[in-house]
């Protein structure tokens, strides 16, 4: 199939005619997307503050325990985040084939690369309508599984490394992912890929959050009532 | 007869009352119960002395310098005279031609049993020419004599990592030593210098047990490697609590607060400071106000301000921080956005417009 074939058949998807709705993302799915989203917050509101400590707090040390509850909720996200990205692991092979979506790309489908190049220009305000897509549009596909998928592997590999530093050598965060750390060229490091890695998740759900709302308004399918209910609706 | 360590200390004056405490002080400053004292004098009455090589290469001698100083002076008296009976540039006695015959008979007379240290490193380029010791390139020196011996150490920083003579554009290419010795067990021990009591631990544990100690992943005996300063920092209760030093000779400096802020490298650096201490155990860095540098890590001279934590980042050609870089992204990101939802209610408002006309 070529470029243009493969734009024909996107545009003459008899799927996504207007008016017909889908049942796109199975409960396990929103439920992680949002159960995910709040602990990124969570992650990068305390990672943050880690690496940039709030002003000192004056009194006997023995009486605060500032960064201690600030690296407790790090952690504690830390771990739901991971057990949550091993479910979501888990429901790719069990659910729907849209729950697959985040973990491949589809780099030989020339339809996926037509919806692409339409879903750029689209943003470049050179087209007056995208495409419409059942799953995710390939453009944000792209992007989930750069800065969701990957990112998630680059987090928890660097995150439970750095972990492991403090539970010591022998545990099993040590065992499991301390190669991570002369891997990266140190300790210091692995905490400054940790710490792009939470700007570049910052800089994702910046432009997802945007994207979401924008399309939902401005495509012809629904988007965030997709994420809470399931079902995609499209329309003219 | 084979002569065995008891033998030689003996011969150097030592009573058997200072041995006894030489072993059973090795056994603790080694983290063993007190029972591997009998373990460590029955080893050295029994096993045939192990001689050592210590070779300097490109470096400052601060190695050596840090190891005349161990704390105890028995355990500095003992290990000295086994030294000084070898070959150690700085301390031996013997000089010039004398000095070389030496080390030849030694290489040959304990061919595959001796122990070799390594203070400092080979520069590569030119051929080794940066370094030369008794007119050849020490590179040449220290392929060989690694070739025969049982076990390798690696002084210092610049043994282990390279070091300041191996710092970004590296020109005479110092090159750590585990990449140039091939097939013999190496023992890291970092540090700018390592400390005294680390040193004499490691000798002696090589010495008295015949085997090199238990090592981590980057080959560092884990008794002086396995935790952070930072995990074993005085100050760290005053990091849980979120009390910084927030700038140098501040309220909160004389109240002996967290150096973090101040970019302590503490918390990324492996080393036995904030256990063992310097100096007969009188202080550390991070005692007297000052934060760690993290000297006993991989290229610390290339991480960055010492006054930072988080490393720059050269490739953008200005200093560049991972804060600075991603700020600058999610900024860049957010007013992207802005601009693109104000065209998108424009093209939004003009399509519904066209609409209505239309109607
Ligand atoms: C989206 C995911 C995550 C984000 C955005 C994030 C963000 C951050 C940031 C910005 C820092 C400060 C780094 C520094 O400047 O030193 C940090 C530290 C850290 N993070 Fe994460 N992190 C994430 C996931 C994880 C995970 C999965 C773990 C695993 C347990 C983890 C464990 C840690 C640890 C141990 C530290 C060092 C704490 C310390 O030095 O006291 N993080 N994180
Ligand atoms: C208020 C915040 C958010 C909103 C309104 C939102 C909305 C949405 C919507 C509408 C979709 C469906 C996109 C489609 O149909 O193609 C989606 C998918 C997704 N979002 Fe979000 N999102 C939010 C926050 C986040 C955050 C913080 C993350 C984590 C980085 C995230 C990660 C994802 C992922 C990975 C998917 C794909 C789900 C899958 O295929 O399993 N979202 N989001
Ligand atoms: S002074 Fe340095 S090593 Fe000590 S607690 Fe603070 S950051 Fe950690
Ligand atoms: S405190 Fe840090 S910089 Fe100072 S000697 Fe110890 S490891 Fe080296």
């Amino acid at each position: 199939m070529n470029l243009n074939a493969a734009a024909a058949s996107l545009e003459n998807d008899p799927e996504t005619a207007a008016g017909k709705t889908v049942y796109v993302y199975e409960g396990p799915v929103r439920l992680w997307h949002w159960i995910n989203a709040l602990c990124i917050l969570v992650l990068a509101v305390s990672g943050y503050l880690i690496g940039s400590p709030l002003p000192s707090v004056s009194g006997e040390a023995s009486a605060n325990f500032l960064m201690g509850y600030i690296r407790f909720a790090h952690f504690a996200a830390a771990y739901v985040f991971a057990v949550g990205f091993l479910v979501r692991i888990y429901w790719a092979v069990a659910g729907n084939h849209h729950a697959r979506q985040l973990f491949m790309l589809p780099v030989t489908d020339m339809k996926w690369w037509a919806g692409l190049i339409r879903e750029l220009r689209w943003y470049l305000f050179l087209e007056k309508q995208p495409y419409k897509y059942v799953g995710h549009n390939p453009l944000g596909h792209l992007f989930m599984f750069l800065f969701v998928t990957v990112a998630a592997i680059l987090m928890i590999c660097t995150g439970f490394a750095l972990y492991g530093e403090g539970m010591g050598l022998g545990s099993w965060q040590d065992r499991l992912f301390g190669w991570v750390i002369p891997l990266l060229g140190g300790s210091q490091a692995t905490h400054s890929w940790h710490h792009l890695g939470m700007w570049g998740i910052v800089t994702f759900v910046i432009l997802h959050v945007y994207a979401a709302v924008r399309e939902d308004i401005m495509s012809r399918q629904t988007m965030i009532s997709t994420m809470i209910s399931g079902q995609r609706t499209f329309r003219e | 007869m084979t002569e065995t360590f008891y033998d030689v200390l003996r011969r150097q004056g030592i009573s058997r009352r200072s041995f006894l405490k030489f072993c059973s002080l090795t056994a603790t400053s080694l983290g063993l119960g007190s029972a591997y004292a009998p373990k460590i004098a029955h080893a050295m009455e029994t096993k045939p002395r192990t001689p050592v090589i210590w070779l300097e290469g490109l470096e400052c001698t601060c190695c050596s310098e840090s190891f005349i100083r161990s704390a105890h002076p028995l355990t500095k008296d003992v290990i000295l005279s086994m030294l000084s009976l070898d070959y150690h540039v700085t301390l031996m006695a013997a000089a010039g031609h004398q000095a070389e015959k030496q080390l030849e008979e030694i290489k040959k007379k304990y061919k595959g049993n001796y122990i070799l240290a390594v203070e400092g490193n080979p520069p590569l380029n030119e051929d080794g020419m940066f370094c030369i010791e008794g007119g050849r390139p020490f590179v040449e020196i220290l392929k060989e004599t690694a070739a025969d011996a049982k076990a390798v150490i690696a002084w210092g920083a610049c043994a282990s990592y390279g070091c300041v003579q191996a710092a970004k554009p590296n020109p005479t290419r110092a090159t750590p030593i585990d990449k140039v010795i091939s097939g013999k067990p190496i023992v890291k021990v970092p540090g700018c210098p390592p400390i005294a009591e680390v040193m004499t631990g490691v000798v002696t544990y090589m010495l008295t047990f015949d085997r090199i100690p238990e090592l981590d992943r980057q080959g560092r005996p884990k008794m002086f490697y396995g935790q952070r300063i930072h995990d074993k920092c005085y100050r760290r209760p005053h990091f849980d609590a979120g009390q910084f030093v927030e700038q140098w000779d501040d309220d909160n400096a004389r109240k002996g607060y967290c150096l973090y802020k101040m970019g302590c490298k503490g918390p990324t650096t492996y080393n036995a400071c904030s256990t063992v201490r310097w100096n007969d155990g009188v202080s550390f860095p991070i005692q007297s106000g000052h934060g760690c540098i993290g000297c006993s890590e991989e290229g610390f001279w290339d991480k960055g301000s010492f006054y930072d934590r988080v490393t720059d980042i050269k490739q953008f050609g200005i200093e560049a921080n991972a804060d600075k870089v991603g700020g600058t992204a999610a900024a860049a990101a957010g007013a992207a956005v802005a601009v693109h939802a104000a065209a998108s209610a424009l093209k939004k408002a003009k399509k519904s417009e066209t609409v209505t006309g239309e109607n």
